[in-house]
């Protein structure tokens, strides 16, 4: 599939000049109507998300990121179902962000993040398919002279049922093109989807085993040159001096530049020298206030914010609980702590721009195209229709590359060299130490219980960082994050699992000067853990079995509930686990998805943990691709349990200690548990829930409650390595 | 050609090539920048990730942990250097047909790493995957690899 774009010297100047003139083509026009819309290599647009070749290949255009997560296989799945089209001819593009722009955003939303690629997107890409569809069929009947209502599609080929008289769309695409789309077309029962549901291939993987598929980092322009960059390292401070003349000689380079106040640059001819010569450049950082900050003052404040008396926002609460735990026949207590991760992509930021005085171009990849272009629209000081984002497939996302820094930066240096395009690449060292991190939090749970062992009262404080406060500030609600609460909400897409008479779910609000980010699973990752963590904890401090005392506490949350079940049975939690084998269990909710997972594991020595199995159960509402499903559960164990073992970035000196894969650690292959996938949509007609990062949360309670099991031991902080627990 | 004064030759894929670099470049670099193939990949220079997994002399070595200086004189096989006339390994046949790659950064290493480890033992038990793939994958894919290692030493 040769979906992507492209680069090479033509393809370049297509880029440039003939993107750019459909790009006019689509101005102030409606789509259809007497003007055809042409996609780059003159094939007519179908409606913006359908373009059709004359040798029946169909483009299906693509606006969220490809980064992993199958969603680009989804969407078209997605437009295919309703356009009626041969799979096999199925081809896909992006859509840049700045076509978008000046067509009105034709292709809606861009961004790729809160597993919302597919989920966010179904309605209107199902009806960018279906109009396509009726204006196709209506091209045929016009020809035929027949009324459309006596047409059908299928498999690409349109039929006059009376007649038996046939085309295919490649043939009546022109003419289709010509035709009004219909004000509104109907979408086909889920009963009869031929290609939602189905495990079918992905579209992208042929380039991924020859490497031929283009990323970022494999952006190659005429005169390119390579940008290496260091910021300093204590966030928030900036540069100070740096002696350029020290590196004058080096080999390969062409200048050094300042982007914003907190960095450096180096541009030379390849990327290894410019890294080279930024490594021997002198440099002297102004810290700011935050060169004394530690993991342990980090971890001091946040422990003040667990004192009941500090305030916090309020996140779910129902009844008294803080009466009901002053009344309460027995209580019971922990404190749970998780730490800083970084997201780790395997291909490190790196962003593409060339500036000159009336365009500016950026070359990347994005899990946000759109806020991609705001910021190059914005850096460059060009107007919006001067400016343009290529996006690349992206060599992982995980939440990372919804952010704009490297842009930003990327653009910045450009900018200081108009008309010489310039890579930025971040070194490794550079990617890990200047992250948007999994935020940090700590957690007292207070459990209270009547004299009969009713769990009566909950109260959980969470203390620490808050994404929104510092990525998107206009997000927050009269100064809560309401993001911090998910999976611990009354209702909605994260909405807790458990009925408890008197509950509190509060944040006290520390926010460190480690910026945070969305790292995949966002704030699911630790709730998890405090809630299923603590429930184990509570179902043990009155005899009772972890399952049977969960259920007791979710007859009022069915689905919650189903998936919980369903991993137990297949687990065979009513049995007794194999010799030497411990079992552990958790569920969750989160991005409109119900999940659950139950592991077993060993443990030898107490230290060493081989994860034999874990099942998992995704109620995902609806599930487009179940093969792609059970890759993005499988996937999301390996994030998540890599975190727990071997993740946390600790604070030093203001700055981040870990700076590689040796000090911040990957599972291998070795380590990987069999993962078994339920997958079990409800439908129903709600909300379609996401798959790429609901799962995560549930894989690190289930097998710290599986641990538990094994030694006795509680585990209530992460990460292992800190215990000197490992991998088997 | 430049002005020559630091020009290293390799043999990549197959060909001759002479490459104004510095001896001490990590090869992975030479690859990437100086020849253009693009397939090999950095994720850590550190030869943690294996990203920039290549064959020297058809053994799988880290490429950014080998010097040109090294490599010079040496066979050296590319993931562009695998299926050199379009027609795929069974390695890479396996790939597509298990639907391996998520992103697929980390696959033109994992790749090589798995095409060297089936040279050297045509029929890997789960041990011996264990022991010889320690390339990192973030999407986590490990599960389809091992499928799809068993599904290559049997096809």
């Amino acid at each position: 599939m040769n979906h992507m774009p492209r680069l090479n010297r033509r393809a370049f100047v297509i880029g440039s000049a003939a993107l750019g003139s459909g790009l006019a083509l689509g101005l102030d026009l409606p789509f259809g109507g007497p003007t055809v819309v042409r996609a780059a290599d003159g094939s007519p647009e179908i409606g913006a998300w359908v373009v059709i070749r004359p040798d029946d290949t169909v483009v299906i255009r693509i606006a969220r990121s490809e980064m992993g997560q199958g969603s680009l296989t989804g969407l078209a799945q997605l437009v295919a179902e309703e356009l009626e089209c041969d799979w096999s001819k199925v081809t896909t593009e992006y859509p840049t962000p700045g076509q978008s722009v000046a067509r009105k955003r034709a292709w809606g939303d861009f961004s790729t993040g809160g597993s919302r690629g597919i989920r966010a997107s179904t309605d209107y890409v199902r009806k960018g398919g279906a109009t396509a569809r009726v204006m196709l069929i209506e091209a045929a009947a016009n020809d035929w002279k027949v009324p459309a209502s006596e047409c059908t599609a299928a498999n690409s080929v349109i039929t006059h049922t009376p007649s038996g008289k046939k085309t295919t769309f490649g043939k009546v695409a022109e003419a289709a093109a010509k035709l009004t789309p219909p004000a509104d077309v109907k979408l086909k029962d889920p009963k009869d989807w031929k290609l939602i549901g189905k495990p079918l291939k992905r579209l992208d993987t042929s380039d991924k085993t020859t490497g031929k598929m283009m990323y970022g980092i494999d952006v190659k322009l005429p005169g390119m040159l390579n940008a290496a960059i260091k910021q300093c390292p204590v966030f928030g401070g900036k540069v100070k001096s740096y002696d350029e003349a020290k590196i004058a000689g080096m080999k390969g380079v062409k200048k050094v530049v300042k982007v914003g106040d907190e960095a450096v640059a180096v541009v030379a001819d390849t990327w290894w020298h410019a890294k080279t010569a930024l490594d021997a450049l002198p440099i002297v950082w102004d810290e700011g206030k935050n060169g004394n900050v530690s993991s342990a003052s980090i971890a001091k404040w946040l422990e003040e914010g667990l004192d009941p008396s500090q305030p916090a926002f309020v996140g779910n609460e129902n009844g008294d609980a803080k009466a009901a735990l002053a009344g309460a026949a027995k209580k019971v207590e922990a404190v749970y702590s998780y730490p800083y991760q970084n997201h780790a992509t395997m291909e490190p930021l790196n962003a593409t721009a060339l500036y000159t005085a009336d365009k500016c171009e950026v070359w990347c990849g994005t899990q946000n195209g759109e806020a991609a272009f705001a910021a190059t629209v914005e850096v460059s000081g060009l107007p919006s229709e001067k400016c343009d984002v290529y996006k690349y497939m992206l060599g992982g996302g995980f939440g990372r590359k919804g952010n704009t820094d490297y842009v930003r930066q990327a653009v910045a240096i450009a900018k200081q060299m108009p008309g010489t395009p310039i890579k930025l690449l971040w070194s490794r060292e550079e990617d890990m130490q200047h992250g948007a991190y999994h935020p940090v939090t700590q957690c007292k749970l207070t459990a209270g219980f009547d004299a009969n062992n009713n769990l009566t009262a909950l109260h959980m404080r969470i203390s620490g960082q808050s994404i929104l406060a510092s990525l998107r500030p206009e997000a927050m609600v009269n100064g809560k994050d309401p993001v911090t609460f998910q999976g611990l909400n009354a209702t909605g897409e994260a909405a807790f699992g458990y009925s408890i008479p008197n509950l509190l779910i509060d944040h006290s609000m520390r926010n460190p000067h480690v910026p945070p980010g969305f790292w995949r699973g966002v704030n699911v990752n630790h709730n998890a853990i405090y809630v299923e963590c603590f429930m184990d904890e509570l179902a043990l401090s009155v005899g009772q079995d972890p399952l049977e005392f969960r259920r007791k506490l979710m007859t009022k949350t069915p689905k919650h509930l189903a998936v919980l079940n369903a991993v137990a049975e297949k687990i065979g939690w009513d049995k007794p686990a194999p010799q030497g084998v411990s079992r552990g269990l958790a569920h969750f909710m989160g991005f409109g998805s119900y999940v659950a997972a139950a592991a077993e594991i060993s443990v030898i020595d107490g230290t060493k943990i081989k994860v034999h199995r874990i099942v998992a159960a995704t109620d995902p509402i609806y599930a487009v691709n179940p093969s792609q499903i059970e890759r993005q559960v499988a996937g999301s164990f390996v994030y998540g349990l890599s975190g727990l073992f071997y993740g946390g970035c600790t604070v030093k000196d203001g700055r981040i200690e870990q700076a590689n894969f040796d000090t911040y650690n990957s599972m291998r292959i070795s380590e990987m548990p069999k993962v078994e996938s339920i997958i079990m949509p409800s439908g129903g007609g709600g909300a379609w829930g996401g798959v790429g990062e609901p799962t995560i949360c549930v894989a690190a309670p289930a097998v710290l409650n599986a641990y538990f099991a094994a030694t006795g031991k509680r585990i209530r902080s992460v990460p292992l390595r800190d215990q000197n627990i490992t991998f088997a | 050609m430049n002005q020559g004064i630091a020009m290293a030759n390799l043999t990549i894929n197959g060909k001759s090539i002479n490459v104004d670099v510095e001896p001490e470049t990590p090869l992975l670099w030479a690859i990437r920048e100086n020849v253009g193939l693009t397939g090999t990949k950095y994720g850590c220079g550190i030869a943690q990730c294996g990203a920039c997994t290549v064959h020297v002399d058809g053994v799988a070595m880290r490429s950014c942990g080998v010097t040109v200086g090294e490599a010079a004189g040496k066979q050296i096989t590319t993931i562009e250097g695998l299926a050199p006339n379009g027609v795929l390994t069974k390695v890479q046949q396996a790939w597509i047909n298990n639907d391996v790659p998520q992103c697929g950064y980390c696959q033109s290493g994992m790749i090589m790493a798995v095409t060297a480890l089936l040279k050297e033992k045509p029929k890997p038990t789960d041990q011996d995957i264990d022991d010889a793939i320690t390339n990192i994958c973030r999407c986590g894919t490990f599960q389809q690899v091992r499928e799809a290692i068993h599904a290559a030493a049997n096809a």
